[in-house]
C-alpha cells in the first residue's frame, strides 16, 4: 500500500493498462514529454515508448477521431481531452461516432475507448476550462461516465474503464487532483463500472452525490451528526448507468433522500436520480426529494466560483429541510 | 522612407506560383486517346476490361437505384452516374486489406471491396442489418457526418503503421467536405503523423446546390494539401487511367512509408444530390449538364477498349443484363429480411457487459415482441 493523491492513482492505473495489454495506446495534447498539464501520464512515454504514448496535434476533433479509427483497428485508445470544457470541439466523434460504433454497424465494430479528462471547478482556471458536463454525456445512449471521488476508487475505476469493450467517458474533477491522499494499493485491483459505492452509512437520510460533491455531503453528513442525525453518504461512481438497486436499498432504509450535484440545476443527472427514486420508491418516502446544485448560470470566472459551487453547508441545510419535513 | 520595392515579400506571387502548379493530370481525353502515354499505367487487357465491366454495371445499378426508389422499394439514395472513374478507378488500384471509409455516395466502392449488394440495399432502406459488415471486408458504412471519415481514416492509418501492415486507408469525401473542419484536421494529423492513407475529394462541383466557388477562395481543392505538408495532385476525374495511375502511386509511395496523398478527381454528378427531393434544375443549367456529359468516363473508355478490340456491344449488354439480374436477386434477398425489433437495436448497443438499464428495457421488449 502507499499514500497517494488521486492524479498519481490514475497514473499508476495507466501504467498498470499500458503493461497489461499491448493494445492500449495514451494519446492527446502534451501528454507525452511534458506527462499532461496536469502529470497524469507523468513518465509514461519514457517508460513505454512514443509508440503507446504520444503527443497529437492541437484539435481536440481530430483526437476524437483518430480514437475512432484506432478502435478499428483493434486498439484500446485511452485520450485525453486536456479540460472537459474543451469538449463540444468533439461532441461528434464522441456522441455522433464513437457512442454509435456498435449500433452502426450491427456489432461488428465496437469502440473499447476510455477518454479522460479534467473536469469541474475551484482551482481558478481561465474560463471555459472548468465546468460539469456529465449530464450532456449520460443523455448520449452508447456511453458509460464515470467519475471517481478519490485515489483509490480512481485507480479501480479507470482499470475497469480501460478494459470495458464500450465508450467510457473517465471524468476526474480538478480540486480532487491533489487535495487528499489515500491508501491505494499497488497491485492492480478493479472497481466494477454501474456499481455505487456507500461512503457513509445511516438511518435517517440518504445523500446521493459523485465526483467533489462526496467530501463535501460527507463533511456535512458529520455537521448533522452532531445534531443528531444519522446520514448515509452514497457516491454513485458511474453516473450513466446508474445503480439503481444500491440507491433504491438506500432509500428504502432511509426514507429520505437528497441528490448533490456540482453541476447546475436544469436537466442533468440529480433530476435523473430523483425521478428513479419516485418511480420506484415513493411509498418509502416520507419527505419530498430535493436536489442541491449549482445555480442555472453560465460556470462563473474564477473569483466568483467559491460563492457560486455547492459545499457542505448547501448540503447540510437542504438535508435538514428534508429531515424535518 | 519608402519600401525598397524589389525587397518586398510577395504573398500574392507566392500564392500564385503554388495554385498555378496544380494542373490537371489527364491520361485519356475525352475521344478516347491517349495524350499522356509517360503516365499510362499499363493495365492489361484483362484489367482494361474488368475495369469497364465494373462502371458499367455500376451505371446500371445507379439506373436501377434511382427506379427502385421512385418505387419506394429503397430508401436513402444519393447517386452516382458520372463519378464512375472517380470511385471505381480510384478503387481498382486497391487491394483487399486496404480499408475504405467512405461518405454516403460511396457505396459503388464498398460494394466493389465485398459488401454483398442486399446488405448495400437494407442500408439504404434503414435495416439495422444492412450495417452488419461481413469479417474479412475491410470497410466502414457510409459516413454522413461530412469530413468525419477523414480523421477516422488517419486513426485507421495510423492503427496499420504500428502493426506494421502492408495496407493502407482510403477515404472520400466531396467539394463540399473540404471546408469542414474534420478535413483539414485529417489531412493535418496524417501528415504529421505520416500515416499510409489517400484522400480523395471528388469535387463533383456542388455540394447539394452550393457551387464549388462558393466553397473556398482557393483556386483548387488539391491545393489544401500543401498546408498540411503532404502531396496532393488534381487529376482529371472522367478519366479512369489517370485517376488508377494517381491512386496507384500514392498507394505504393504509402507502402514505402511515403506517407499520406491528397486527391482532387474534377468530376461531376448528373443526377440530383439524393433522390430525397432535390431539384438540380434549380442551381444548374442544362447548358452545363451537357458540357459534362460529353467527358463521360464511360464513353471515352469505351472508344479506348473498342479501339483495342476489347469491347462491343455485345459485351456490354452482357455486363448490363447480368446487374440486373444481380440487382433483382439482391433485392429479393433484402426483401427476405425480418422485421426489425427494438429488442435487437438493445441488443447491439453495447458489445461489453449489459448495462442495467439496458437489460431492463431489453427485458420489457423482449417481453411485448414475443407476442
Amino acid at each position: 500500500m502507499a499514500q497517494m493523491t488521486m492524479i498519481q492513482a490514475i497514473t499508476d492505473a495507466l501504467r498498470t493498462e499500458l503493461k497489461n495489454d499491448e493494445n492500449v495506446l495514451v494519446f492527446g495534447e502534451d501528454v507525452g514529454v511534458n506527462g499532461g498539464v496536469f502529470r497524469a501520464t507523468e513518465g509514461l512515454q519514457k517508460e513505454f515508448g512514443e509508440d503507446r504514448v504520444f503527443d497529437t496535434p492541437l484539435a481536440e476533433s481530430g483526437i476524437g477521431g483518430l480514437t475512432v479509427g484506432l478502435a478499428m483497428q483493434g486498439f484500446r485508445p485511452v485520450p485525453e481531452i486536456q479540460f472537459f470544457g474543451f469538449v463540444y470541439e468533439v461532441m461528434d466523434s464522441i456522441s455522433g461516432q464513437l457512442a454509435r460504433l456498435s449500433f452502426r454497424t450491427a456489432g461488428h465494430f465496437h469502440a473499447p475507448v476510455t477518454i479522460r479528462s479534467p473536469f469541474g471547478g475551484g482551482v481558478a482556471t481561465p474560463e471555459m476550462h472548468a465546468d460539469s458536463l456529465e449530464g450532456l454525456m449520460a443523455q448520449q445512449p452508447g456511453l458509460k461516465v464515470v467519475i471517481p471521488s478519490g485515489p483509490y476508487d480512481a485507480k479501480g475505476l479507470l482499470i475497469s474503464a480501460i478494459r470495458d469493450e464500450d465508450p467510457v467517458i473517465y471524468l476526474e474533477h480538478m480540486k480532487l487532483y491533489r487535495s487528499f491522499r489515500e491508501e491505494v494499493p499497488e497491485e492492480e485491483y478493479t472497481i466494477p463500472l454501474g456499481k455505487a459505492g456507500v461512503k457513509r452509512e445511516g438511518t435517517d437520510l440518504s445523500i446521493f452525490a459523485y465526483g467533489a460533491m462526496v467530501r463535501e455531503s460527507l463533511k456535512a453528513a458529520e455537521a448533522l451528526e452532531k445534531e443528531g442525525h444519522s446520514v448515509e453518504v452514497v457516491d454513485l461512481r458511474t453516473v450513466q448507468p446508474l445503480d439503481i438497486d444500491t440507491i433504491i436499498a438506500s432509500v428504502e432504509k432511509t426514507n429520505r433522500a437528497i441528490v448533490v450535484q456540482e453541476a447546475q440545476r436544469q436537466a442533468g443527472v440529480a433530476a435523473t436520480v430523483v425521478a428513479e427514486i419516485t418511480e420506484r420508491a415513493i411509498l418509502s418516502l416520507e419527505a419530498p426529494v430535493l436536489r442541491v446544485t449549482a445555480p442555472d448560470t453560465i460556470y462563473p470566472y474564477a473569483q466568483g466560483e467559491n460563492t457560486w459551487l455547492p459545499d457542505a453547508n448547501d448540503i447540510a441545510e437542504t438535508a435538514k429541510q428534508v429531515l424535518e419535513f | 522612407m519608402a519600401a525598397n520595392k524589389s525587397n518586398r515579400f510577395d504573398p500574392e506571387q507566392t500564392l500564385r506560383e503554388i495554385e498555378d502548379k496544380f494542373e490537371m493530370l489527364q491520361i485519356l481525353n475525352e475521344e478516347g486517346e491517349i495524350v499522356n502515354k509517360e503516365m499510362d499505367p499499363g493495365l492489361s487487357d484483362e484489367e482494361l476490361t474488368e475495369l469497364m465491366t465494373r462502371m458499367v454495371w455500376t451505371r446500371i445499378l445507379d439506373q436501377r437505384s434511382i427506379s427502385l426508389n421512385r418505387q419506394g422499394r429503397l430508401g436513402f439514395y444519393a447517386p452516382t452516374a458520372g463519378q464512375e472513374a472517380s470511385q471505381l478507378a480510384s478503387h481498382f488500384a486497391l487491394e483487399k486489406d486496404d480499408f475504405i471509409l467512405p461518405g454516403y455516395r460511396d457505396v459503388p466502392q464498398i460494394i466493389w471491396h465485398g459488401l454483398p449488394l442486399d446488405l448495400a440495399f437494407l442500408w439504404s432502406r434503414g435495416h439495422f442489418q444492412g450495417s452488419d459488415i461481413p469479417d474479412g471486408v475491410n470497410i466502414f458504412m457510409p459516413q454522413i457526418i461530412i469530413g468525419a471519415q477523414y480523421i477516422q481514416a488517419t486513426g485507421v492509418a495510423l492503427g496499420m503503421q504500428k502493426r506494421g501492415a502492408k495496407s493502407v486507408a482510403v477515404t472520400y469525401t466531396g467539394d463540399g467536405g473540404t471546408s469542414q473542419g474534420d478535413f483539414y484536421e485529417g489531412i493535418n494529423f496524417a501528415g504529421a503523423y505520416n500515416v499510409p492513407a489517400i484522400f480523395f475529394i471528388q469535387n463533383n462541383q456542388y455540394a447539394i446546390s452550393t457551387p464549388r466557388e462558393l466553397q473556398t477562395s482557393a483556386k483548387t481543392l488539391a491545393q489544401k494539401g500543401v498546408a498540411a505538408g503532404i502531396p496532393s495532385v488534381l487529376v482529371d476525374g472522367m478519366d479512369p487511367l489517370a485517376v488508377y495511375a494517381v491512386t496507384k502511386q500514392a498507394r505504393e509511395r504509402a507502402l514505402n512509408g511515403g506517407g499520406p496523398t491528397l486527391i482532387e478527381t474534377m468530376t461531376y454528378r448528373y443526377g440530383p444530390h439524393t433522390m430525397a427531393g432535390d431539384d438540380p434544375t434549380r442551381y444548374r443549367t442544362s447548358d452545363t449538364d451537357s458540357e459534362w456529359e460529353k467527358r463521360d468516363p464511360l464513353i471515352r473508355f469505351r472508344k479506348y477498349l473498342e479501339a483495342k478490340g476489347l469491347w462491343n456491344e455485345e459485351k456490354e449488354n452482357e455486363v448490363i443484363e447480368r446487374a440486373k439480374e444481380e440487382i433483382k436477386a439482391a433485392i429479393k434477398k433484402a426483401d427476405a429480411a425480418p422485421k426489425q425489433k427494438v429488442s435487437d437495436f438493445l441488443k447491439i448497443m453495447y458489445k461489453g457487459e449489459t448495462p442495467q438499464n439496458i437489460q431492463e428495457q431489453l427485458d420489457i421488449y423482449t417481453e411485448k415482441e414475443s407476442k
